[in-house]
């Protein structure tokens, strides 16, 4: 078994690759193959509690020594041949594979409209990202944050935490688009509260500098003129495929995969995280592709476990997602395939508006719940969605449901 | 008949509630969200326990057995 099982990526579904082949009794080589130079690590923290001085890294970092594998890290894969069974690294020798698992993740999109050269500019993707914007945000400068999805949503959080004036700016009309009006609208309001200006319906012009050139100004689309001296670009994410075109295998909406992660044309490829595109059974027009920490665990498991086991062995990944965000003291969750969801139906509330949870309905069927404060109630919603329940059963079922945090104020 | 225990480090538990998702016979949120579990478990549910260790985002359960 020439070069054994390679994983290109050391984070959280690299990681979880090779720990699931060792715990599936693989003996042979296997190298995992990371850019960073960092061992794998905890991204969620990164925006949330290392960003608010509560964690420090080695707090993030992931119990990795007794994994046996030989690690390649800061070398960067630049090209795969599926023939030769072969990835070549930049600045280093090739390495031969016997079965593969790509998990390369996404970086941030960066801001490429006028401006783009300031300094003073930050993405948040890696550790290195998350302590160079602690450093810049540590003389308290004044902080435009440009996209509220999650990571901006997080971001300003952590910087109101931390003092920080806060301008949060999206051209969506409510902040976590994605997630429901009702979420977006409760989340806009709780950052109003802890006292960001919250500039929404607006894009981003341009970016003004100093005669330094140091971001100054960030000026919106609706004319309006924004002092900071820090910006955080949160506009969401590109996947790390580029490198694998050429390869034959297919891209897009990002490593296309069968329902076991294995690659579309190449038998001994696996895809786990960020970076795969698979059939799920709640999405069956087209293959999905998730960004999220739990979904990135459990591929990287599968994908592992998959690689060192027969053909006929691979099983299927049909979980239900699950992701959260950590605002403030408030715990968002959603579970299921929210962006599907064509209406949203407010299912329980606490009556002081505390807790909730709303349901996605697609078709007559619940493809998604969201809870604000409501991770004890989401297991039951997720049950529900797996069974491919119906909005309407779900709702009548949560009304007799005395464990219910209460009956909404109308839907 | 053989056990695994449970372990639930609660300086670490932020109670996202994973590992209800992963072993709901084994996990719950309580009413105040404070986690609860069962800390010796049959052996026969092996999987699912390794699946809410896989899955917790605190890296806050492990297991013995």
């Amino acid at each position: 078994m020439a070069g054994g099982l390679v994983i290109v990526g050391a984070s959280l579904a690299g990681l979880r690759a090779a720990q699931a082949a060792r715990a599936a009794g693989y003996e042979g080589e296997l190298t995992i193959v990371g850019a960073e130079r960092h061992r794998p690590y905890t991204r969620p923290p990164l925006s949330k509690d290392l960003l608010a001085g509560i964690d420090d890294v080695d707090a993030c970092m992931f119990p990795a020594d007794e994994v046996d594998v030989t690690w390649r890290l800061g070398e960067r894969a630049t090209a795969l041949d599926t023939t030769a069974k072969r990835v070549d690294l930049e600045g280093a020798e090739s390495i031969e594979y016997h079965r593969l698992v790509l998990a390369t993740g996404c970086r941030a999109r960066p801001w490429t409209g006028p401006g783009k050269e300031l300094e003073g500019l930050h993405t948040l993707r890696d550790l290195d990202d998350a302590l160079a914007l602690q450093r810049a945000l540590a003389p308290k400068p004044k902080l435009a944050v440009i996209g509220a999805g999650f990571i901006g949503c997080e971001v300003a959080a952590s910087a109101r935490k931390l003092g920080i004036d806060v301008t949060l700016v999206d051209i969506a009309p409510l902040p976590m688009p994605g997630l429901g009006e009702t979420l977006g609208a409760r989340c806009a309001d709780m950052h109003r509260e802890y006292g960001v200006d919250l500039r929404l319906g607006t894009g981003i012009a341009a970016l003004h500098g100093d005669a330094g050139g140091r971001l100054a100004e960030v000026e919106l689309s609706d004319g309006s003129r924004v002092e900071a001296q820090v910006a955080v670009i949160a506009l969401g994410a590109i996947p790390n495929t580029e490198w694998l075109e050429g390869s034959g295998l297919t891209l897009e909406p990002g490593v296309l995969c069968d329902a076991t992660l294995t690659a579309r044309g190449a038998d001994d490829v696996f895809a786990a995280g960020d970076i795969a595109a698979w059939p799920h059974p709640l999405a069956p027009d087209a293959p999905i592709r998730i960004e999220h920490w739990t979904n990135a665990a459990e591929q990287g498991t599968l994908a592992g476990r998959n690689a060192v086991a027969g053909a006929a062995e691979r099983k299927e990944h049909t979980s239900v997602p699950s992701f959260w965000s950590d605002q403030y003291d408030v715990k968002i969750q959603a579970v299921g395939l929210p962006r599907l969801a064509e209406r949203v139906h407010m299912a329980e509330a606490a009556p002081d508006g505390d807790r909730f949870v709303a349901v996605g309905e697609r078709d007559g069927t619940v493809i998604a719940a969201y809870g604000w404060n409501g991770a004890r109630r989401l297991p039951l919603y997720r049950r529900h969605i797996a069974a491919g329940a119906s909005a309407d059963e779900v709702l009548a079922a949560v009304r007799e449901d005395s464990k219910a945090f209460g009956a909404p104020v109308a839907a | 008949m053989s056990t695994i225990k449970v372990h639930v480090d609660m300086n670490l538990c932020q109670s996202h509630g994973e590992c209800v998702f992963a072993a709901p016979d084994v996990f719950e949120l309580g009413d105040d969200d404070v986690l609860k579990w069962e800390e010796e478990v049959d052996a026969s549910k092996r999987a699912e326990l390794e699946e809410a260790v896989n899955v917790c985002p605190m890296l806050a359960i492990s297991l013995e057995g």
